[in-house]
């Protein structure tokens, strides 16, 4: 009750700040910081419940872009149309990569996840309906009533898929969904002799991940105009996809959220006051400092410092 | 005897080259309390693996209840009956002691969260680990450990309860408390198997003991023809 209240909270200020006067600059990165909160939340359903390293998050995100695209071009799909058809598309890739991938443990499936990403930009650099290598530059359709610009309108669409993102993963952490993948991440054997199917859980927690990354990516497009394979499919999605949950902390859903808050606009800072190379170091920095002081995240932080709190 | 529980029927594993377990075959009745010693690395655990599901077996058949189980999943296995301890403790680490018997609670009998939790309390209280139960599962002692392992595999209900060397490393009183236990359970309806390197408890609580050795079968009978078997007796008893 007080989470679903919490949720509202925020949608009804995402949305009156969209149509007010605040600067449009804001709006652009602001919409950035959202997108990396719902790739860093649909990142931690498998990597931060289950335990199983995802290396492919830019795989399932760009297949979202490219859907959208595709949708676009071919239909003039309106966005709602292209993020729910991104996210059947990402979440069937999810499932098919699961399907393949998930009997491998450990350090064996972060390498295989990889492999989807270079897989999925090949076939995109070459597949010329969406642009191939050079890319393709798409023309806005008109915004909807009430915002005042485009960028405005995505971002509070991507609020919203924040919001959404955010509660999917906490109806999986609270439910018996979540004490399965937990189960699993802490001994997958045990948990299978106490009656997990883990098969079944880490394609479910698969599956979910994927269909959210790929809704994360689908307003992607519209917001750069453009799109092209290689900074679609940039290593950079899937580090900072690990990172922010890495910093954050993993065991709850508040830690990607807390993580891609403190990162993202960390990012957007560095960008704009220093250089946008740099804020790549920043990640870098951030998650070796947490890794080594902080293994728990700014959760684990906390509840060390507060334990009766927690 | 009565049709068995568990059947197993010429059952082999390799691991490469190395032959784990060659045409073993047993036959367990309902409610039977059954001991299985033998030497380190002669298969013990591998034939316990192959039953609860976690390795499968090369060849040869199981049954459970009359049904051909060997195609099955583990946790099939668990929801139709079978729940084992760990020779080597695996807690859910992240979890308290009282979440980790609500695995079993929510994922194989199906209950209720509160009822779950009263249950599990049963059981810990039953197996003396009521105060650790807000404790997390990683501050427990080795000993803790091993009560937690076999707390776990009650929780799932089992009509066949393995207990893979729950005493190792526990005081005789503990030994006995951990007896009295599975002797409890046993005179529920609970099939047990157990595997023991603690000979006295391993005697005084079986009704049917097999030896195995290097994967084979060597002795099968009541504890004191086993202990007067030669083979046994050369194998791993020592005489």
């Amino acid at each position: 009750m007080k989470y679903s209240l919490g949720a509202a909270a925020v949608l009804v200020i995402a949305f009156v700040t969209a149509v007010s006067g605040v600067n449009e600059y804001f709006f652009y990165a602001a919409f950035v910081v959202l997108q990396f909160m719902v790739l860093a939340t649909a990142w931690n359903i498998l990597g931060g419940y289950a335990g199983y390293v995802n290396f492919g998050t830019a795989a399932f995100f760009a297949i979202g872009s490219y859907t959208a695209v595709v949708l676009f071009k071919w239909l003039g799909a309106p966005l709602a149309v292209q993020i729910a058809a991104a996210a059947v598309v990402s979440g069937l890739l999810g499932f098919g990569v699961g399907l393949l991938t998930l009997r491998l443990r450990g350090i064996f499936f972060a390498i295989a996840t990889v492999a989807i990403i270079f897989i999925m930009e090949t076939m995109m650099m070459n597949w010329r309906y969406v642009g191939g290598a050079t890319g393709l530059q798409l023309l806005r359709p008109d915004v909807l009533q009430p915002f005042a610009s485009y960028t405005r309108m995505l971002f509070f669409v991507m609020a919203l898929l924040a919001v959404i993102a955010v509660s999917v993963a906490r109806y999986v952490q609270v439910s018996w969904i979540g004490r399965g993948l937990r189960a699993i991440r802490d001994s997958e054997e045990a948990a299978e002799c106490s009656g997990v199917p883990t098969l079944k859980l880490k394609l479910f927690a698969c599956t979910v991940s994927g269909a959210l990354m790929g809704a994360a990516g689908a307003p992607m497009p519209m917001y750069l105009s453009f799109i092209e394979p290689a900074s679609s499919f940039s290593l950079n999605y899937s580090v900072s996809a690990l990172a922010m949950p890495m910093i954050g902390g993993t065991v709850h859903w508040l830690g990607p959220v807390i993580g891609a808050l403190l990162l993202g606009s960390i990012q957007q800072i560095v960008t704009v006051t220093i250089s946008s190379e740099i804020n790549v170091l920043v990640i870098g920095v951030l998650l070796v400092l947490f890794v080594v002081f902080a293994p728990d995240g700014v959760l684990g932080l906390f509840k060390k410092l507060w334990p009766r709190r927690s | 005897m009565a049709a068995p529980l568990l059947k197993v029927q010429g059952v082999s594993k390799h691991f490469g080259g190395f032959t784990a377990l060659s045409e073993v075959s047993i036959a367990i009745a309902p409610g039977e309390r059954f001991g299985l010693i033998g030497p380190n690395g002669s298969g013990k655990t591998t034939l316990i693996n192959c039953i609860s599901g976690s390795l499968r077996n090369d060849g040869g058949s199981i049954e459970f209840g009359g049904e051909e189980i060997s195609g099955l999943a583990a946790y099939q296995r668990t929801r139709k009956g079978i729940a084992r301890s760990f020779q080597i403790p695996r807690p859910f680490h992240s979890m308290s002691v009282l979440e980790n018997l609500l695995v079993p609670y929510e994922y194989v009998v199906h209950l209720k969260h509160s009822d779950a939790e009263h249950q599990a309390m049963e059981i810990l209280r039953r197996i003396g680990l009521a105060d650790k139960a807000r404790a997390q599962s990683n501050q427990l002692s080795q000993v803790e450990l091993r009560k937690l392992e076999l707390a776990r595999a009650m929780a799932a209900k089992p009509r066949l309860l393995i207990s893979d060397e729950a005493m190792a490393g526990l005081s005789g009183s503990e030994v006995d408390e951990v007896l009295k236990i599975l002797f409890s359970l046993n005179a529920e309806g609970i099939t047990i198997i157990m595997i023991e390197h603690i000979m006295q408890a391993v005697m005084r609580f079986s009704q049917r003991v097999i030896c195995l050795d290097a994967g084979k079968i060597i002795c099968e009978g009541t504890p004191e023809t086993i202990v007067a078997n030669a083979e046994v007796q050369r194998a791993y008893l020592g005489a």
